[in-house]
């Protein structure tokens, strides 16, 4: 379960959001919607932790996450399958098999990750969240560079996942056809701007 | 009061503007006190002649090198521990000055090493550690100018001056085990045999309470500064957002 | 954890480049001393001690900013920073792994190069001692600058300018260590100090290396 009470992010020392209030439960998936710049991804950092929130505080523990970054963190010398077992590995998750099934990678697995189109590679940086094994999984954009068939076979992926009682935060402008999905704007809670203090106050 | 509210930006800036009309009018008159009285009214020695004068110059600021160096050392720690900003800013003001310190120390040390010892450079353990403090010095400072986020510069740098007087210290002890050196011992220490005689020691004294005050003003001068760019800064970045 | 040292012994070895370089570095260097200095064998076996630990060093600098510059342009740093192992052990074992690649090759051909620049019959086994019990911490204290850069554009520049004054300590013992062995001195302090600082070092910098990364990361 995560909770987020009167939370406020901020990046490179401006807060860009603030007073998020809400509860997302197991099964349950939270879209954040935005214009670029809004603080989708900041708000995705602070929850996985790479940053401290400038106000306010959330309930997610460290260990029950699994986040998926713009960058896929594939290593293009590497293989499919040793990229997926890597991370395997170091989450002490499942097996690959079952995630290089679940997007579609069967074709690939001997394939160098460098090799593969920015399509797949995208699926590949997605499979890894199945070997994590981690309920709680943070997306930043997950379908950008997919088709359409593979945004549908996301899509699969996710309700599969909250139906086993996991839960999805997924900054997306593309509709997943989530059926418990909750839409945050995160508009109204932009940062307002601190009306001005004079010089003698301004300090950040 | 509890010390602490001095670190608060707008309370610092108040006391500093207070502060620095007598910082500056003490470190004048110290400076000009202890150097005239060293430069024209101490006897030459009788081994060194009128060389040995240089020590106004050379042993405050040798002093106030390694001092600064550990001003920025603990005033990265109360970055680290308690997080205030006017710390931070202190220890970045200050170690421009420190540099210079350590510069003028070398350069005051050359002039007085080649008449003394016949040679500009050895590979002296004293001076082989200024050298390195010198490139501590860079590497911090260049540390700061390459991080735009100030906050993050400051935990960097701070992390950096921690590791960095750690290993400081360390090479200070190898570069000892490395070569016994020629340099004379320390001209200032408790055991009254191995001072220098008084004529020298009373305006050696006045000179380096000046470098100290000097070092001081400095510092608050700079410190201003850098809390009005970060102010600057801040209300940039407010009308950016806005 | 083993799973990363593997992972970034395959990348070292599928990408070649970054640990064949530093030891062709290692050998041009050696190579080069004696064309500059001139042949005369008691000239280069004086100096030979600190040209290969100069040498060592310089090699092992050229490598640094791989060690988690790649990772954090592809992601993977941000994505091991929430994974389940510390990052205080990443940073330990890709030092390791760093030492692996270029410390540990660099201790086994150095013996080589000693013939090239008449190291003195004595020197040999300190040489590899030395480097054995030094490289180490060249690894370990280039993680920590690598770690504070890493986020950094004309980072690597940077890494050189804050790394090189750290190594001081060590350059010093390595070279003293070797220096003494050519002469049959004794050596026991220098080595016990050297085997210290890379103890000490691989104790207390991944944390302080850690905590830069949270800070880059940030």
């Amino acid at each position: 379960m995560l909770s987020l009470s009167n939370l406020a992010v901020a990046r490179g020392g401006v807060t860009v959001l603030q007073g998020l209030t809400l509860t997302v439960r197991p099964g349950q998936a939270l879209i954040l919607r935005g214009p670029n710049g809004s603080g989708k991804t900041t708000l995705l950092r602070t929850l996985a932790g790479l940053q401290p929130p400038a106000e306010g505080s959330f309930d997610l523990p460290p260990d029950s996450i699994a986040y998926a970054a713009h960058a896929d963190g594939l290593k293009s010398t590497l293989t499919v399958t040793e990229n997926l077992a890597f991370w395997s590995r170091i989450y002490g998750g499942p097996a690959v098999e079952n995630a290089i099934r679940a997007l579609d990678l069967t074709q690939l697995v001997r394939r160098r990750a460098g090799e593969l189109s920015a399509g797949q590679k995208r699926r590949l940086g997605l499979a890894r969240l199945l070997v994590t094994g981690r309920p709680a999984w943070l997306l930043d954009e997950p379908t950008v560079s997919l088709d359409v068939a593979s945004v549908a076979l996301f899509a699969g992926v996710v309700r599969d996942h909250l139906g086993k009682g996991g839960l999805a935060v997924i900054a997306t402008h593309v509709d997943l056809g989530l059926p418990e999905a909750t839409v945050l704007d995160l508009d109204p809670h932009r940062a307002r701007v601190i009306q001005s203090t004079g010089f003698d106050e301004a300090f950040a | 009061m509890s010390i602490w509210e001095y670190a608060n930006p707008k309370r610092f800036m108040q006391t500093s503007a207070w502060a620095l009309p007598w910082a500056v009018g003490l470190t004048v008159a110290l400076l000009v006190t202890g150097l005239v009285w060293g430069f024209f009214f101490t006897p030459d020695d009788y081994k060194q002649g009128s060389t040995v004068k240089i020590i106004y110059l050379h042993v405050p600021s040798a002093m106030m090198a390694i001092n600064a160096w550990v001003m920025m050392l603990v005033t990265s720690l109360i970055w680290i521990i308690r997080r205030h900003h006017v710390s931070a800013l202190a220890a970045k003001a200050a170690a421009p000055v420190g540099l210079t310190f350590t510069l003028i120390a070398l350069v005051t040390g050359a002039l007085w090493g080649q008449p003394m010892w016949g040679t500009w450079w050895a590979w002296d353990p004293r001076l082989t550690s200024f050298l390195i403090l010198t490139l501590f010095y860079f590497g911090y400072m260049a540390l700061w100018a390459a991080i735009e986020d100030p906050d993050t510069a400051a935990d960097l740098t701070s992390i950096l001056c921690l590791v960095g007087s750690v290993f400081a210290l360390l090479s200070r002890y190898a570069v000892n085990f490395w070569n016994q050196g020629l340099h004379q011992g320390a001209s200032l220490s408790l055991d009254k045999e191995e001072n220098v005689s008084d004529v020298f020691w009373q305006p050696l004294v006045i000179c380096i309470a000046g470098f100290i005050l000097l070092f001081i003003t400095m510092v608050l001068l700079r410190t201003r500064t850098e809390i009005r760019a970060r102010r600057l800064k801040a209300l940039l970045a407010r009308e950016r957002v806005a | 954890m083993k799973a990363l040292l593997l992972r970034d012994l395959r990348l070292a070895f599928r990408s070649g480049g970054g640990f064949g370089l530093g030891l062709a570095f290692f050998f041009l260097l050696s190579v080069l001393v004696p064309l500059g200095v001139g042949p005369e064998g008691g000239t280069l076996g004086r100096i030979a001690p600190g040209i290969l630990w100069v040498g060592a060093l310089l090699a092992c600098l050229l490598s640094l900013d791989r060690i988690f510059a790649l990772d954090h342009e592809d992601g993977s740093l941000d994505l091991l920073a929430t994974a389940p192992i510390p990052l205080e052990a990443v940073v330990a074992v890709k030092a390791f792994a760093h030492w692996l690649v270029t410390g540990l090759p660099l201790t086994v051909i150095a013996p080589g190069l000693g013939v090239f620049l008449n190291l003195p019959p004595g020197g040999y086994q300190w040489l590899v001692l030395s480097l054995l019990l030094g490289t180490p911490a060249l690894s370990v204290i280039g993680a920590f600058g690598a770690a504070v850069t890493v986020g950094l554009r004309r980072g690597g520049l940077l890494l050189s300018l804050l790394v090189l004054p750290l190594y001081v300590p060590t350059l010093i013992f390595g070279g003293e260590v070797v220096r003494r062995g050519a002469e049959n001195m004794a050596l026991a302090t220098p080595l016990a100090l050297l085997a210290a600082i890379s103890l000490g070092a691989a104790a207390l910098l991944p944390f302080a290396a850690a905590s830069a990364i949270r800070v880059n990361l940030r």
